[in-house]
């Protein structure tokens, strides 16, 4: 399988402390990868390098098959060239309906005169309609999104990632606030969309983690302290130690 | 349901929103009243003097109106949008001071035994216009005065072209809140103290004068020049809220709502973030110098202390008091209080006696403005256009006192409508 995204030799650096330290990771084009690790192990970093939010201080991320540097691209370049990320803390835009927060995020043209002359079509609005289905939302279409709760917020950012069609999905930590029911939905959603692109997640919950019966990477101290199976990694003495044994 | 969310966007704009009729009514309305009260075309009741004060005030009301666009809906607060509504003045009145006094020159020279030259008429022009500055040439930048469809697209590019290069520069350096205040006032009082010189061209501190007197039509009275301009100030800030309206609906709107309440968020989404504000920010120059061009001719004069600084922050502080965010508020802001301070400060309003201290209300005003801001900040940050939501009955949703998005533009809490 060729690598969709190859991250190798990051390190960056906030005021002396090394948050991510040498970082190699790669992703395929249709795979899921669980990235797991202790609290300050960089892992919201590591999503902030790919999506260019934060400038390493060296390495190289490269993306697709023409292996283009994303370093060099601003972040709404990078979300264009297909990186979809949903952020820790839920972020939706409160004074907006929860339809314009999906239609916001539906993959279509992003400059401004294309946006002023945009008008949705029937498809578009389909669109938007099935997405709030899959999310549990079609009752909230017309509502404000800061009137839901923290775990619809979740729903709602799950929903405006996969209305943005990305080819790389980077997920932090989407069950947290969430029932076991709703957490199960999201599974479902994610191991869907694995099928046809590659999907990120990172969680601190590893029954959630086992769920999602995939390759799981462990960060610790911003570089990569074990890789493979969720069995694998479990018994691993070196991420016990750090992780698992506290 | 899901009609309910969509099937309205196929509709034309007065129809998905009947506050842009209703607004068009009751500008028509107070249009024709005016007409008929006034000397020009009406039984006279109405002064012309007051109907110049209600065409500057329709001006001022459409340069509250880019305000809003550019700071309640997009979250930039320029402090300098009044240079770009100065600017548009200063272009529209270099043509009517050069049409003028050609007029005068051409007139006074015809007495002379040989007809004047093109070089006689243009020392002449020069003479009259600069000799307060003790010059006699044209600066460079007269090179069109004397047409008046180059001066007109002056009026826009002018300040366009401003705006633009302004606009890149901070936002591609990612400038945004307090600091870009700062900037765009630094920007005013830069533009303020160069156009106090001299030899800026315009007349430094003297500025443009005369330009209530259209070239060629001297022999119409001002009671219906006043009404003209009255009328095109009434078109143009009923076009400026349909344009507006226009912008602010539909994606557009939600993506610049977007931007002023979690930028980075909408940057994460694909949007060039810095593009739509660059867009927004030029827009509303153009809008802001239209309203200028519109107002100064109706003042009769315009010199650099009317880009002072202070003027664009009187211009946020209309829109805070109308309620930001909604365009009817930012006209409802800009006409109450411009109006009010007209009376204030017009020595109209009678002062008031405490037996040991006389208040001046032309001093006070000030001082009241300033406490109405203040009030109105604090206790109702809807401003005036929140009157509106007693009656349509609308609630905000709980967000336990925190704002809508992390931006320091975006829309408080107390702010935000249903
Ligand atoms: N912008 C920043 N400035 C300074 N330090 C930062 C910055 N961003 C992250 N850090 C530090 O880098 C380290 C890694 O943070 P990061 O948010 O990536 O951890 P995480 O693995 O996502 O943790 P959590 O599980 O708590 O979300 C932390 O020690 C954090 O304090
Ligand atoms: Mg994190």
């Amino acid at each position: 399988m060729s690598s969709l995204l190859e991250v190798s030799g990051v390190s960056v650096s906030f005021d002396g402390f090394k948050a991510i330290n040498n970082l190699t990771f790669q992703i395929g084009e249709a795979e899921m990868r669980a990235v797991i690790g202790p609290n300050g192990a960089g892992k919201t970093t590591f999503m902030d390098i790919v999506t260019g939010k934060t400038r390493p201080d060296e390495g190289r991320v490269l993306w697709g098959e023409k292996s283009q540097s994303l370093l060099s691209m601003s972040e709404s370049q990078i979300a264009q060239a297909g990186v979809g990320r949903k952020f820790q803390r839920p972020t939706v835009f409160e004074d907006q309906t929860v339809a314009e927060n999906l239609m916001l995020a539906l993959k279509k043209k992003r400059g401004p005169l294309a946006v002023l002359g945009f008008r949705a079509s029937r498809a578009d609005q389909d669109k938007v309609v099935e997405l709030a289905e899959e999310i549990g939302l079609s009752a909230a279409l017309d509502r404000k999104s800061g009137e839901l709760s923290h775990g619809q917020k979740q729903w709602l950012e799950i929903g405006m990632l996969l209305a943005q069609e990305p080819r790389l999905l980077l997920v932090d930590e989407p069950a947290a606030g969430m029932t076991p029911a709703e957490r199960e939905h999201t599974t479902e959603i994610l191991v869907e969309a694995a099928k046809t692109r590659a999907v990120v997640v990172v969680e601190h919950d590893m029954e959630f983690v086992r769920r999602l019966n995939c390759k799981v990477t462990v960060l610790h101290e911003g570089s990569v302290l074990a890789e493979g199976s969720i069995d694998h990694v479990t018994s691993d003495e070196a991420v016990i130690e750090v992780y698992l044994g506290r | 349901m899901t009609d309910t969310t969509f099937a309205p966007a196929r509709q034309p704009i007065v129809k998905r929103y009947p506050v842009v009729l209703v607004f068009l009514g009751c500008l028509a309305l107070f249009t024709l009243g005016v007409t008929i009260l006034s000397e020009g075309f009406g039984i006279g009741v109405i002064s012309t003097s007051f109907v110049k004060t209600l065409g500057k005030t329709l001006c001022l009301c459409l340069v509250a109106l880019a305000m809003d666009l550019v700071w309640g809906y997009c979250g930039i607060l320029s402090l300098g949008h009044m240079a770009f509504f100065g600017l548009g003045g200063y272009a529209i009145g270099m043509w009517l001071m050069y049409a003028r006094t050609e007029i005068i020159v051409v007139q006074s020279l015809s007495a002379a035994p040989l007809p004047p030259t093109a070089q006689e008429i243009s020392d002449g022009i020069a003479t009259q216009i600069f000799g307060v500055v003790g010059a006699s040439e044209f600066p460079p930048i007269w090179a069109v005065a004397h047409s008046l469809p180059l001066q007109l697209a002056a009026v826009v590019l002018v300040p366009g072209l401003l705006a633009l290069v302004f606009g890149w520069l901070a936002f591609r350096s990612r400038v945004t809140g307090v600091y870009l205040s700062i900037l765009t006032q630094a920007m005013t009082l830069a533009l303020a103290l160069y156009l106090f010189q001299n030899d800026s061209g315009l007349r430094g501190n003297n500025g443009l004068s005369g330009l209530q007197n259209l070239p060629g039509l001297g022999h119409v009275p001002q009671s219906t020049v006043s009404i003209w301009f009255f009328w095109a100030s009434a078109l143009a800030l009923g076009i400026g809220f349909l344009l507006c309206t226009w912008v602010v609906s539909g994606k557009f709107g939600s993506v610049i709502r977007a931007i002023r309440d979690d930028e980075s968020r909408v940057r994460f989404l694909g949007y060039p973030v810095e593009a739509y504000k660059l867009f927004v920010f030029t827009l509303t120059a153009v809008i802001a110098a239209i309203a200028g061009a519109l107002y100064y001719p109706q003042a009769g004069i315009i010199n650099p202390a009317e880009i002072a600084p202070i003027a664009s922050i009187y211009l946020a502080v209309w829109v805070a008091i109308g309620g930001r965010g909604r365009l009817y508020g930012a006209v409802m802001g800009a006409a109450f209080v411009s109006l009010l301070s007209t009376y204030f400060t017009g020595g109209q309003a009678p002062d008031i006696n405490l037996g040991f201290y006389t208040i001046q209300w032309v001093n006070w005003w000030t001082v009241l403005l300033g406490l109405s801001f203040v009030v109105v900040t604090l206790f109702a940050p809807k401003g005036l256009g929140g009157l509106f939501d007693l009656i349509a009955a609308r609630t905000s949703p709980n967000r336990h006192g925190a704002d809508l998005g992390p931006d320091v533009g975006a829309l408080r809490e107390k702010e935000a409508e249903k």
